[in-house]
């Protein structure tokens, strides 16, 4: 009996990648497999994990989503330096909600992530003709200014912050909530970017004159995009302001804007899904090395470089390339 | 009394910085026309064509499409009134497969307002319109991605895009530049069916000898200004035209 390789993805996909042709058990399970993966992982995650490490999960959560919104602008051709300005505009709103008004958090994150995304949107629109580096300059510098006005004119608790939040109602509804919200954005905004509307954004990233010479308002694109990844991330800051029951200028922290980049380049951009693998390997891996104190960045450091010179273009292309080139032995008739 | 033109420039001005890329520029084009611009490399043809399309602002001057004064509106709203363009230089999304490159005009509002409401599936559309341009259904060209088409295809492709937006006037930026004799002969087939549904067409292009053979009339540019307009045969007998493309008295 003679045996030869082949790949295992030639029988299922039949010449366009939207056509396919499914005759076993095995076939589905490979095609299935890669998307029940994140699902079942963080399920497994959540009834796994020690309280301690169940707290990193939520702060990976919180960063994942944040790379996710990185990762819509900049498949737009928006490159931001600033998440950190939509995850403060959403934590510093539902922690005002929360403590002015005493709205209760089931109100104030949902509220906090539209007219986040609202705020943050309004705040870029008069940027958004700006193209490459301008643009990114703005949105790093956006955030530093707030924290001084906050820190100025001593509003919402000055440099003191807002303390004293609700709390969410159990850590349990807390991991559960956020890994749902993280799921869907995952799922459903690959099918947005796969959609006829995300070929638009994608267009308007590689040729905006062209897609301009579509007759298409590209920023009305650019704007919806925008709505998009500051909702996003909006969301994130309002949620984890509920967490930690605390909202103060830390919000704007560069860690919010920096560690979602490298999330998404470490884990490869464009497909959403690299940027939250990345995230799952960045932020446990800051924890891990926390017990080298002062040296745990340079070590951080070295990682990120090793992995980017390594991996360029990130370690889930990487991985998608290598599944898709699995191969089995087959019988030769 | 005369019909309005289609379109008419009217003292049209463009500097950048100290350069004079257009001066006084002046024509009408009647509905259903061809008219060729041509002349020497840098005399301003592209930028005459971009003030037109509103991808750059004139310094002086009007453009009127129908009547209606279209100078300086962005380029998306242009396009929506019906005057497309393509680009000297084709730029498709090389990643993704030809047809899918058509998604992007057949988003087009423009589109979505003749069709009365959305497209079932753009996809099919776009193999159509595909087809129309040459783009062989049975040999699969249209599912091949962009980075894997010759030239001959691209600009069929940048072709396509523009005749999908269903334009009344398109203006072609040397679509025949980079092609082999007969790809440019199975393309003027497809040009001279645009002008029998009536379309007007301007046609930038340095192939004159192609260009002559559809071309209702020419106009002649020379360092921005233009120095010649009428029949093919006449224009290029004159003496500056001469003098513009081969440097000196002849």
């Amino acid at each position: 009996m003679k045996k030869r390789k082949e790949r295992i993805d030639r029988g299922i996909k039949a010449r366009s990648s939207d056509i396919f042709a499914l005759s076993s058990w095995r076939e589905m399970l490979y095609l299935a497999a890669p998307r029940l993966l994140p699902i079942v992982g963080l399920l497994v995650l959540s009834v796994a994990l020690s309280i301690y490490w169940q707290r990193v999960l939520l702060s990976v959560c919180v960063f994942a989503l944040l790379a996710i919104s990185w990762d819509i602008l900049a498949q737009t051709g928006m490159i931001s330096l600033g998440q950190a300005l939509f995850f403060g505009a959403g934590a510093y709103l539902s922690g005002i909600m929360n403590h002015y008004w005493g709205w209760p958090p089931y109100i104030t994150i949902p509220l906090a992530t539209i007219f986040g995304g609202l705020l943050c949107t309004a705040f870029l629109i008069p940027v958004l003709r700006l193209r490459g580096i301008f643009f990114s300059m703005v949105t790093l510098v956006l955030p530093l200014m707030l924290v001084r006005i906050i820190e100025a004119t001593r509003i919402f608790g000055g440099t003191e912050g807002i303390s004293g939040l609700t709390a969410l109602p159990s850590r349990w509804v807390e991991i559960y909530v956020l890994i749902i919200v993280l799921l869907a954005a995952l799922f459903g905004f690959r099918r947005m970017l796969n959609s006829d509307f995300g070929l638009i954004l994608k267009g308007i990233n590689d040729n905006d004159r062209s897609v301009m010479n579509a007759g298409i308002n590209i920023y009305w694109f650019k704007i919806q995009a925008l709505f998009i990844a500051s909702s996003i991330g909006a969301f994130a800051g309002a949620f984890l302001t509920h967490v930690y029951l605390f909202v103060g200028m830390p919000v704007f922290a560069l860690d919010y804007s920096i560690l979602p980049i490298a999330s998404a380049v470490v884990g490869g951009i464009g497909t959403l899904a690299g940027s939250m693998l990345g995230a799952f390997i960045l932020v446990p891996l800051s924890e891990i090395l926390r017990g080298l104190g002062g040296l745990r960045i340079v070590f951080y450091g070295l990682f990120l470089v090793v992995f980017t010179v390594a991996i360029p273009e990130g370690i889930f292309h990487y991985i998608q390339r290598k599944y898709h080139q699995f191969e089995r032995w087959v019988e030769v008739e | 009394m005369e019909a309005t033109p289609l379109l008419k420039v009217l003292n049209l001005y463009k500097n950048f910085g100290g350069v004079q890329a257009i001066q006084n520029l002046n024509f009408e084009l009647a509905a259903g026309e061809l008219l060729g611009l041509i002349g020497p490399n840098g005399s301003g043809k592209t930028t005459a064509v971009n003030l037109i399309t509103g991808f750059v602002k004139p310094t002086e001057g009007e453009v009127l499409y129908r009547g209606l004064n279209i100078t300086g509106r962005a380029p998306y709203k242009i396009v929506r009134l019906g005057i497309a363009r393509t680009f000297q230089m084709v730029k498709p999304f090389y990643q993704l497969p030809a047809y899918k490159n058509m998604i992007i005009p057949l988003y087009s509002p423009r589109v979505k307002q003749m069709i009365g409401g959305k497209y079932g599936d753009r996809d099919a559309v776009a193999l159509d319109l595909l087809e129309e341009v040459g783009f062989e259904r049975d040999a699969y060209v249209a599912y091949k991605t962009a980075s894997a088409l010759p030239q001959g295809y691209l600009k069929r492709l940048e072709l396509a895009k523009a005749i999908a937006l269903n334009p009344d006037l398109i203006i072609l930026d040397e679509l025949f530049s980079g092609l082999s004799l007969a790809e440019v002969a199975s393309i003027v087939p497809i040009i001279e069916k645009l002008r029998q549904k009536g379309k007007s067409i301007i046609m930038i292009e340095h192939r004159l000898k192609e260009l002559f053979r559809i071309a209702d009339r020419v106009l002649v540019l020379n360092y921005g200004e233009k120095i010649a307009e009428g029949q093919a045969n006449e224009v290029m007998e004159s003496d500056v035209v001469k003098k513009a493309y081969l440097g000196s008295e002849v």
